[in-house]
């Protein structure tokens, strides 16, 4: 059968990628500024839920939008914890400069999160009531399993009290590391305390469940089940960011200027 | 006539993939603990079996048996990844939710039973209807499934209270074993047995 020779069969799998490749590629760049504007959202929305803004149900473009005025995004350097004023935080993308030339390498002892790279510059986002800074909102990412998990961890003036915590993008086993979306999980990080009495991070996700009678418990998260590297990837992202190589010298500057002990 | 309207309807309850041939019920166990994510993923389902089918169909004779099966599978990649372009696009939130699982359609047994068991050796619009009904009765379980855990878990039908939960006042102690996958699998032994019960020619003959 002519269908059979090596020649054919060669030229139907040769016609069928390029045909199936020009459909999906066409499809993927068409729907792009779309999908990019949902993500966008998206952040905004996972932003205002982790700074308790809005509710979880919330999908109203408008009202996300008129909620988000009360956040002002600011650039940081993370080096010197200082806030830089000649880069735009709407424009400027940590995680694409992550990936440019102009990225810090984070030596491997002090990679806890295991990112390798990052920005050498943060975007971080004041919650303003009142006209008064009520929260600091912190972008965190950092590898659970087999994804990175990317989210955001609102703080109080105090820069050690846990306002709200959230990720919002991740691609963890759905029912298992996944439940770090779950809001019942995300809801027991509310009023922890990150730091020690000597500014020291001191965050960890429990196995088995926290002891509320225990003195540690208000530094203490219930790991979650089936999902040990991805409860351990949370507790080292949240180490790394909260070091001096993260967010550390922010938070201090930040404090100091606030007076707080 | 008839035998199309046979092509569409048959897979609904006579033959239908989930309940007589038992396929795709990974899936069916993933995604049916709301209704909505059951209907977009039952109407990804529809779309990649429709046209894989057809895609299938139209190419058959042309298709060398050596690579036929990788064939189908291009086609299915292909289909369900422009699904996940268009969900990911209009319906963010529930494209979310579904996550791996829309990509998974890809190895849904019942997309490339159909495009090798029906496909290959049928007309381009009867396959397309045969893709249809069989992406219909496969979305009428897992809405199915989705209904009573929805309500049953949560006591909620596309995220609206029905029956008021004890823990906000209300009345009806949620039960929580429906949010997991295991009472998706209970679900469709019943609808088996019911399915069985009405239609009893679908009962397997004892050897």
């Amino acid at each position: 059968m002519a269908a059979e020779s090596i020649k054919k069969t060669f030229w139907v799998a040769l016609c069928l990628c390029v045909v199936c490749s020009i459909l999906v590629s066409t499809t993927a760049v068409v729907l792009k500024p779309r999908q990019d504007e949902n993500r966008s959202l998206d952040k905004k929305k996972n932003l205002l839920i982790a700074a308790g803004l809005i509710q979880g149900q919330e999908r109203d473009r408008e009202v996300i939008e008129n909620a988000f005025a009360a956040v002002e995004g600011r650039v940081v350097d993370l080096a010197t914890g200082k806030m830089v004023d000649d880069i735009d935080p709407t424009i400027f993308d940590p995680r694409q400069a992550a990936q440019g030339p102009d990225s810090y390498s984070i030596p491997p002892k002090k990679d806890l999160a295991k990112l390798r790279n990052r920005a050498k510059q943060a975007v971080i986002y004041l919650v303003k009531k009142d006209d008064k800074i009520s929260q600091v909102v912190l972008p965190i990412h950092g590898k659970g399993l087999y994804s990175t998990l990317y989210g955001f961890l609102a703080l109080g003036v105090d820069t050690k009290t846990v306002q709200g915590f959230a990720f919002y993008e991740q691609g963890e086993t759905p029912g298992l590391g996944g439940e770090v979306e779950n809001p019942a999980w995300k809801a027991q990080w509310r009023g922890k305390v990150l730091y020690d009495q000597d500014w020291r991070p001191n965050i960890q996700v429990v196995k088995g469940g926290v002891n509320p009678a225990s003195p540690e418990a208000i530094h203490q998260v219930d790991a979650i089940s089936g999902a040990t590297m991805t409860s351990r990837g949370v507790e080292n992202l949240l180490h790394y960011w909260l070091g001096d190589d993260g967010y550390g010298r922010f938070l201090t500057i930040f404090r100091n200027q606030r007076g707080v002990k | 006539m008839s035998k199309k309207k046979n092509i569409l309807f048959k897979p609904l309850f006579d033959e239908n993939p989930i309940a007589l041939q038992i396929l795709g019920i990974c899936s069916a166990l993933a995604v049916t603990t709301k209704l909505e994510t059951a209907i977009v993923m039952s109407l990804a389902v529809i779309f990649v079996i429709s046209f894989s089918n057809m895609a299938v169909a139209l190419i058959r004779d042309h298709i060398p048996s050596s690579i036929r099966i990788i064939v189908q599978m291009t086609i299915i990649a292909s289909l369900v990844i422009v699904a996940d372009q268009f969900l990911k696009a209009f319906t963010y939130e529930i494209s979310k939710q579904l996550s791996v699982y829309v990509g998974l359609i890809i190895t849904n047994c019942i997309v490339m039973g159909r495009a090798e068991g029906f496909a290959m050796k049928n007309s381009a619009t009867d396959s397309f209807l045969d893709g249809l009904g069989n992406g219909l009765g496969y979305g009428i379980i897992l809405i199915a499934v989705a209904f009573f855990r929805e309500l049953l878990g949560s006591g909620k039908l596309f995220g609206i209270q029905i029956l008021p939960l004890i823990n906000e006042g209300g009345w009806y102690q949620a039960n929580g074993l429906m949010l997991l996958s295991p009472s998706a699998f209970f679900l469709i032994g019943l609808f088996i047995w019911a399915l069985r019960t009405w239609k009893p020619e679908q009962v397997e003959k004892e050897n």
